[in-house]
Formats: C-alpha cells, sequence, structure tokens
C-alpha cells in the first residue's frame, strides 16, 4: 500500500519522506552537498574453527544453506543481476524461504527482472515485504499501484554499494549465482555453461553480509583460478543443474538498432563527440548496451579510424563491438562493468587489457574517487528530459515505475554527459516542462541529442563555443520542444498524483532526491 | 438484423488507431476509447473524436476507438474513412489544421536525386521522414497499400499533407491509376501536394486526363501554384511511347522507370546486372532529354545492401538517370554521395563557370577557356555540377570567393 508519510522538501524542491522503510532518511542536499561521517559498516568475525579445514563448503540444498545461515523472519536476502533475465535462482530461494515458513522477508537484489514475476506471489502470501532494487515490467507495476508492504527505494549501482557498505542496508544472506565455483567458494562469471562475464555487482554483497551462499551449476575442483569473488568471504556453496537461461544471460549477437531515427541519432552523437574536441588520442568514453549507444560506438569507431585516434579505455557494458575496437587497437582498455554477449565474455578470459571493475571501483560514491568521474563522455538513455536539463529514468510520463537507475546516476559526473534520445515516443514528447520524477539534475546533463537537433546545456558554454561552426544543428532545448509539441498534440493531461508514497529515489550520496506517489487512476 | 460495423485500421499495427462505426438513425452518438495511456491522453482523444464527427455531421451511432500509440491526424482520417465507409455519399470533410511549414513551395528543376517511398497508411515512417534530408518524399496510395486501405490512406495523406513539416524535401504523392486516382486527386490537390506520381502510363492521353482533372481541382480550390507531374513508366508500350509521354504535359518535370513490372511485362527475370532494362532505362534517359526534363531511375529495394545499392546508382549516373528511388532513409545518404560529381568534375565546371562569370563582367558575348569556346548548355551542365557539389557539401555556396 501506499505510504502517507510526512513530507520534507529538499534542495531540489521535491517532497521527500524523512522516514523510508522505517530508517532515518536525509533528503538531497545538492550535488556535492553532502559528506557523511563516522565509519563503514563490516560483517561479523569468522573463525576457521567454524568452517571445515578440507575447505569443501558444499551443501545439499538451497534449504540445508538457508537453514545454516539462520534464516528467520524480517531478514535481507540480497543478489546480484548479471544472470539478467536469465536468472534461475532467485525465485528457487524466496519458494524455499516459503516452505520453511518464513515471512517479511526484504529483497535487495542489484536489479530485478520479468523472470521475477513470481516476487509478487511472494509478496501476496507474505513471505516478501518489500523489494529495494530497480522494478521493471510486472513488478514495476505492482509496487506503483500502491500494492507492495514496503516502500521501493531505487539506487543507482554505485548507491548501492554506498548503501552497504555506509551501514544503511545490512544485508542478512547474500546469494550469489555463480557460473564457476569452487567447493570453498571462489568463483567466477567468466566460464561455465551460464556465463556472464563478471560478478561486479555481487561483490559488496560477498564482503559485506553476514552470510555468503555462492550457487552453481558448475563446480570444479579447488582452485577456480581466476576469481572474482573470494571464498574466504564464502559460507556455502550450493549446486544446483542449472542456474541460468544462457540465451537470456547473454545473447549470442548484440542487436544495433534498425530504426532510421535512431541511427540518425547515433550518427549525430558521435559526430557531436568529435566536434566537441573530446575524441582524442588518450581519451575515454562509456557507451552500454542499448541499441542506440551500440550505434553510436559504432559510429564513433568509424571517426576514430579515420582521425587516426586511440582511446585510453572504454568502459562498457562491453560488446562484440567494445571487443573489435580493444581487438583492433582502438583502445588501450575496456573497464567492463557487466557483460552483455559472449564476445565480451570470450574478451573477459583471453584479454589481458578487457578488466572487471565493480560498483566500488567505478560508481561509489563514498570512496576516494571513482573511475565515472575520469570519463571524457558518456552516453545514457531518459525516459523524460525538462527545460532545465534535469532527466528522469525510472519513471514514465504516466507516473509508473518501469526502469531501475543502474549506473546512470554515477555516469553523470562524467566530463561530458550525452543524452541521445528520441524526441518523442508515440504521442508523448520526451521533453517537458518538469520531470514526472527527478532522477538526474540538470547541472549534470550536458547534451540532449533528439533527431531534431541537439540541445547543449547553457552552462557548458565551452561546448557551446567548441561547436558553433560545426555544421551540426545545435538548437535550444525549449525550441524542440516547441516543435514536438506541435507534432504529438501536447500539451497532455497529467497524472493526478495521491499524497501517497510508493518509492523513493535516492541520490549518489544516500539522500533522498525524489519521490514516487501512487496515481489516481 | 445485425446493424453494419466499419472498420479502419488493424489492432495489431504498434503506433495507430483501429476505429470501427456502428451507424444509427437516432439517439446519440456513444464513443468508447480504449487507450494504455488514457491518463496522458484521455481528453485530447475524446475531444478529436467529438470534433471529426461534428465535422463530418455525424449525431448517432457508436464509436470505438483503440489506440496504439498514432498521431491525432490519423485518428481523424480513420475516422472520416469509416463514416463515409458507411455514408458513401457523404462529402464533408475534416481536415486538421493546415501548419505553416506545410506551405512551403517545389520547383521545377530542384535536385530529385533521391525519392523516398512511404505507404499512405503508416504514418509512423512519416513523422521524421524528412529529418533524413531526402530531395522528396512519396506519399503512396497505389502499390504499398492494401486495397482495403486505400480509402483510408487517402485521407491519411491529405492529413499528413496538412501536418507534417518534411523539412525541404519535395511533397509528393503516387496516386492510383484510373478512376481511383482521380479520386486521390481530388483528396490531395487542395493541400500542397507539389508532384503527383502517375503510375503505369503507357500513352500520353493517360497522362492528359490526369493533367486535366488536376487543372479542373486547382481551379475548384483556388491553388496557384503548379502540381508537377512525373509518370512513371513501367511496361513495353509505356517505354515505347516515352517521348510522347514525356512531352505530353509543361508540368512534367521527370520521368521515371518502374523495372518491377517493366521485367514482368517483357517476360524477363530482373536482375542486378540489369542488362534486360538497358534499352528501356535509355530510352527513358533519351525522351527526358528530348523533353528537357529529369529523368529518374527505378527504386532500390535492398535496403541491408549498401554496396549493391552504391553500384546500381553509379549505374544509373552513368546512364544519364538524375535520381533514384529508395524505400529507407538508410538509402538516402549513398545514393546523394553517388550522384555527387567527382572532384575532377567539380575542378572543371569550376573554371567554367569562372570563365562564364568573366566573360559576363568584361561584356563580352563568347565564353572561351583557354582556346577553346564554351557553348551555353556546357556553362549550364558545369552550374549544376556546381549546385550538386553544393548540395552534397562538396564545395562551400562562397566557393567563388575563396
Amino acid at each position: 500500500m501506499g505510504q502517507k508519510l510526512k513530507l520534507i522538501k529538499n534542495a531540489a524542491d521535491r517532497k521527500v519522506p524523512a522516514l523510508v522503510n522505517g530508517v532515518k532518511a536525509i533528503p538531497f542536499k545538492g550535488v556535492s552537498r553532502y559528506s557523511p561521517k563516522g565509519v563503514k559498516a563490516a560483517p561479523p568475525i569468522r573463525s576457521c574453527n567454524d568452517y571445515p579445514s578440507s575447505g569443501n563448503k558444499v551443501v545439499g540444498s538451497l534449504k540445508e544453506a538457508l537453514k545454516k545461515c539462520g534464516v528467520k523472519n524480517g531478514m535481507t536476502i540480497s543478489n546480484h543481476h548479471h544472470f539478467r533475465n536469465g536468472d534461475l535462482v532467485m525465485n528457487q530461494v524466496f519458494d524455499t524461504a516459503a516452505k520453511m515458513g518464513v515471512k517479511n522477508l526484504r529483497w535487495f537484489p542489484s536489479a530485478s527482472f520479468p523472470c521475477h514475476e513470481p516476487m509478487i506471489k511472494h509478496m501476496e502470501n507474505g513471505v516478501i515485504h518489500h523489494i529495494e532494487g530497480s522494478l521493471n515490467g510486472p513488478l514495476g507495476n505492482y509496487a506503483s499501484d500502491g500494492k507492495m508492504k514496503g516502500l521501493a527505494v531505487l539506487r543507482s549501482h554505485g548507491g548501492r554499494w554506498q548503501a552497504i557498505q555506509d551501514g544503511e542496508v545490512h544485508i542478512d544472506i547474500a546469494i550469489i549465482a555463480a557460473p564457476t565455483a569452487d567447493p570453498f567458494g571462489n568463483c567466477t562469471g567468466d566460464r561455465g555453461p551460464s556465463a556472464c562475464g563478471l560478478l561486479g555487482f555481487g561483490l559488496a554483497d560477498s564482503l559485506y553480509a553476514d552470510h555468503v551462499v555462492v550457487v552453481t551449476d558448475n563446480l570444479v575442483d579447488f582452485p577456480c583460478v581466476p576469481w572474482q569473488i573470494q571464498g574466504n568471504n564464502v559460507d556455502h556453496v550450493v549446486v544446483l543443474d542449472k542456474v541460468g537461461e544462457p540465451e537470456k544471460i547473454v545473447s549470442g549477437t548484440t542487436q544495433i538498432t534498425k530504426s532510421p531515427d535512431r541511427l540518425f541519432i547515433a550518427e549525430l552523437t558521435a559526430k557531436f563527440v568529435k566536434a566537441a574536441g573530446i575524441m582524442q588520442d588518450g581519451f575515454s568514453f562509456q557507451a552500454g548496451a542499448g541499441g542506440t549507444a551500440l550505434a553510436f560506438a559504432i559510429y564513433l569507431r568509424e571517426l576514430m579510424k579515420e582521425s587516426g585516434v586511440k582511446a585510453r579505455f572504454i568502459r562498457g557494458g562491453s560488446t562484440k563491438y567494445l571487443v573489435e575496437m580493444l581487438e583492433g587497437g582502438l583502445t588501450d582498455f575496456i573497464l567492463d562493468g557487466q557483460t552483455f554477449d559472449l564476445e565480451g565474455v570470450r574478451s573477459m578470459r583471453e584479454n589481458l587489457g578487457h578488466i572487471n571493475t565493480s560498483p566500488f571501483t567505478s560508481y561509489n560514491w563514498h570512496g576516494k574517487g571513482n573511475f565515472a568521474s575520469i570519463l571524457d563522455a558518456v552516453v545514457l538513455g531518459a525516459t523524460e528530459v525538462d527545460i532545465n536539463f534535469n532527466a528522469n529514468v525510472v519513471t514514465h510520463s504516466d507516473g509508473q515505475m518501469l526502469h531501475g537507475i543502474g549506473g546512470w546516476q554515477n555516469c553523470l559526473f562524467s566530463k561530458c554527459t550525452i543524452l541521445p534520445i528520441p524526441s518523442f515516443r508515440n504521442r508523448i514528447p520526451i521533453i517537458v516542462d518538469e520531470v514526472t520524477t527527478l532522477v538526474g539534475p540538470g547541472e549534470l546533463i550536458d547534451v540532449i541529442i533528439t533527431e531534431r537537433g541537439i540541445a547543449i546545456n547553457p552552462k557548458r558554454e565551452d561546448l557551446i563555443k567548441a561547436t558553433k561552426r560545426s555544421g551540426l544543428p545545435i538548437r535550444k532545448i525549449e525550441e524542440i520542444k516547441e516543435e514536438v509539441d506541435d507534432l504529438v498534440g501536447a500539451p497532455l493531461d497529467k497524472p493526478e498524483f495521491t499524497d501517497e508514497v510508493v518509492g523513493v529515489v535516492k541520490w549518489v550520496d544516500g539522500t533522498v532526491i525524489d519521490s514516487i506517489f501512487k496515481v489516481n487512476k | 438484423m445485425a446493424t453494419r460495423q466499419y472498420t479502419s485500421g488493424n489492432l495489431q499495427r504498434k503506433s495507430d488507431f483501429c476505429v470501427t462505426y456502428i451507424p444509427a438513425k437516432s439517439g446519440k452518438i456513444i464513443t468508447t476509447i480504449h487507450s494504455k495511456t488514457a491518463v496522458l491522453h484521455g481528453s485530447k482523444l475524446h475531444d478529436i473524436c467529438s470534433t471529426t464527427l461534428s465535422d463530418l455531421h455525424i449525431s448517432y451511432g457508436r464509436l470505438e476507438v483503440t489506440d496504439t500509440g498514432g498521431q491525432y491526424f490519423v485518428l481523424k482520417a480513420r475516422i472520416e474513412a469509416v463514416v463515409k465507409a458507411a455514408n458513401p455519399k457523404a462529402v464533408a470533410e475534416s481536415l486538421p489544421e493546415f501548419k505553416k511549414h506545410a506551405h512551403y513551395k517545389s520547383r521545377e528543376d530542384r535536385f530529385r536525386r533521391s525519392r523516398l517511398y512511404l505507404p499512405g497508411n503508416q504514418a509512423k515512417l512519416m513523422l521524421n521522414a524528412g529529418i533524413h534530408k531526402p530531395d522528396a518524399i512519396i506519399l503512396d496510395i497505389e502499390d504499398s497499400v492494401a486495397l482495403a486501405e486505400k480509402n483510408t490512406a487517402r485521407l491519411i495523406v491529405r492529413n499528413a499533407l496538412r501536418t507534417l513539416d518534411f523539412f525541404g524535401a519535395e511533397r509528393m504523392v503516387r496516386i492510383n491509376q484510373g478512376k481511383t486516382g482521380l479520386k486521390d486527386l481530388e483528396a490531395v490537390i487542395p493541400h500542397n501536394v507539389h508532384l503527383i506520381l502517375v503510375p503505369k502510363v503507357e500513352t500520353a492521353k493517360q497522362l492528359i486526363e490526369v493533367d486535366e482533372k488536376i487543372q479542373a481541382i486547382r481551379k475548384d480550390c483556388g491553388r496557384k501554384e503548379p502540381v508537377f507531374l512525373m509518370p512513371i513508366l513501367e511496361s513495353a508500350s509505356g517505354i515505347l511511347n516515352s517521348l510522347e509521354i514525356a512531352k505530353a504535359s509543361k508540368n512534367n518535370v521527370a520521368i521515371a522507370i518502374g523495372l518491377e513490372d517493366y521485367t514482368a511485362d517483357i517476360g524477363v527475370e530482373r536482375t542486378n546486372q540489369g542488362r534486360e532494362s538497358l534499352f528501356a532505362r535509355s530510352q527513358v534517359v533519351n525522351a527526358a532529354r528530348s523533353a528537357g526534363i529529369q529523368a529518374i531511375d527505378t527504386v532500390f529495394s535492398d535496403v541491408n545492401d549498401e554496396d549493391a545499392l552504391r553500384e546500381s546508382v553509379r549505374e544509373a549516373k552513368e546512364i544519364g538517370f538524375d535520381g533514384k528511388g529508395c524505400i529507407h532513409p538508410r538509402q538516402i545518404k549513398p545514393i546523394h554521395e553517388e550522384f555527387a560529381p567527382t572532384e575532377p568534375e567539380i575542378e572543371k565546371a569550376k573554371k567554367i563557370v569562372r570563365a562564364f562569370d568573366e566573360a559576363e563582367t568584361k561584356g563580352l558575348g563568347v565564353v572561351s577557356l583557354g582556346s577553346k569556346m564554351i557553348d551555353p548548355p556546357v556553362v549550364k551542365r558545369a552550374q549544376n555540377t556546381i549546385n550538386l557539389a553544393m548540395a552534397t557539401g562538396l564545395v562551400p555556396k562562397n566557393w567563388k570567393r575563396k
């Protein structure tokens, strides 16, 4: 159910609750305005007295593992999402918990997928109290409709690490699905029938949880090398017949968009990166696996070849296109956060320049720096952008929660943040007067690239100057908005929001940047 | 007895509408709207339905609208189509606003290197077509539209002509053959269509009939601007009568060849090499030149084979064609690039144009380059080459000052 909470206005002028799922929350103070004090959280001290000296931590079943972890009502169970929509483990974990009669669990995934729809049943029957993690598809609708008992708490990948590390979220039991593992618990994602590349999203869980269970369908003799998760942090190992559906974990081929408009946007984006002087020897960029982002990487690759420019590093979501650039000498390194296709997985095993990263190295705001801010350019998506360049990635204009934040907020700190997005979807304009949900403050968003023109944030006078004579279609954001509004027949009706909160969006520093309200249907 | 119902659209097609109308003789009008985005679009959808029905003088019956994300001008066209299906004699129209950006003009001698075909009943493809900068956009009511959708497509095309910005592309419509084609003309001529493609022309008489109908409609609606014509020759007879057809109307600005039907007509396979159509294509080029108009090559239909497209454009250019048809925005850039003049062609043209300018400044009657005299047609061709080079971005607009 949605919650009627006492709301306060934060620095972005958005109404947010001071209490989130019973825990005190700090309202957003502004970009880079909040620095907490204190010490990090830590897992309990363990002793070799309690673990087999043979190093064999294999137990008979998920049930046995949960039992040994002392599963009980109200605990928090976490997992990584490297299996994406091919995950076969987490539904089994909660089915098992249900059979054991456990109630009111908090599920804390790094992201959820449509394959997790059965969790709705567990929320209905009280096994799961609420989910904290990205909510897509059916789970998003369930929470948007105010049916979930607790608030949805949406965090970025970096924000999830921060929340665990700062002690904001305490994980009782971490489940780490692993494509290959040894009986000691060392494990890796880069090989095995369910290979998914890396396991970086499970790293914090392995370091900070009270109990860590590795679940694999490919048990190898000790030692599993190179390991990505260290067995010394693992309590138990469970072997199942099958932990994931490979074709849903990674696709054999990553699809570039066929839409002429999106290709056009991708090409404009590559040209912009060149025209703005970003594409220089030793530069770096990040582009994910969305159809437009992939096409952007390909267009940029051609421009790099033409100009004889080599990158120092590219941050992925790795795909075969990034691998081609690495193997073709167009970049020294791929710093990989998650692997999107089989070529990426192969490259991770074979190429010394293909590096595993984690949300700690790339994104965590409460650390001594992170990689995202070092990037010269990032290319990201959005569901809405407003005329002040504020952007939304979690809700649609109708107020429904449908997407996770991923690394999106963390990437905003790059030197040039570019959002290549279509200017409208059906009759819904993407550029709006005010975003439905504030996820990224406009001061961090530099360029919006649509098929109808490029809008540069007026704050970035340097970019405006650099691209003035480029011949690119650079326009005012208001002008593009007006053109699209005219085409689709805006203004649209506004969804009627109730005062019931169904979720909150956290900023990278753990403060609350916005709330998601239930829509009166 | 069940009342007849009339439907326009298809529930499976995304970014469109499906409209069903059940007429009644009395009572009131009941409108039901199914939309996944009712929260955002509900009031506007109701508004469009009620104003459209009122424009069409419909006060009784049931209207059911399923919204899959189409634009409002499509909804208006589909409502008008079902109402007209129920009352074939009704003449009232429901026109969307005629937008400012839909009023620009064309020119007889503009480039027609690329012309992008878009099915007249798929507005989704029209919305951003202009941003890809084809020389022309063809809203097609002929072969790409199924028989059942013809009446709706005609209205969608009409509404699109009034609503959409094609960003400077020439606004073309391909009409149907015969009587249906004449009906198409009535729908589109008053709405700033620049050029009509007339399919499967075999005789000058067919073209003249279309031209006369256009003139009659122009007079009725008070349209001052001319309507250009591009007959498409798609049969042996058409090819053999090409000169007569090319010269049949002063509104002809180009003639085109359609090879799919032509090869079928002469009973051969269409090949990539195109030996089977060399005669026909050369004939079209010669007829066009003789009539002083442009010659336009057939459509290249393999969207995924860019190399073959480029090869085919190079060949068309060699034979003497000025343009090529395409069916996907991705094909536009390769077509423009291949039709662009080569570096030596540009340099030669610059010299000729400079020599002409010099002769003019000096008041000389004769233009000469070195020891050679240059004829006026050569100057004109050189100017054309420069224009083409400018359009492709190979020569800056102020090249004379450099």
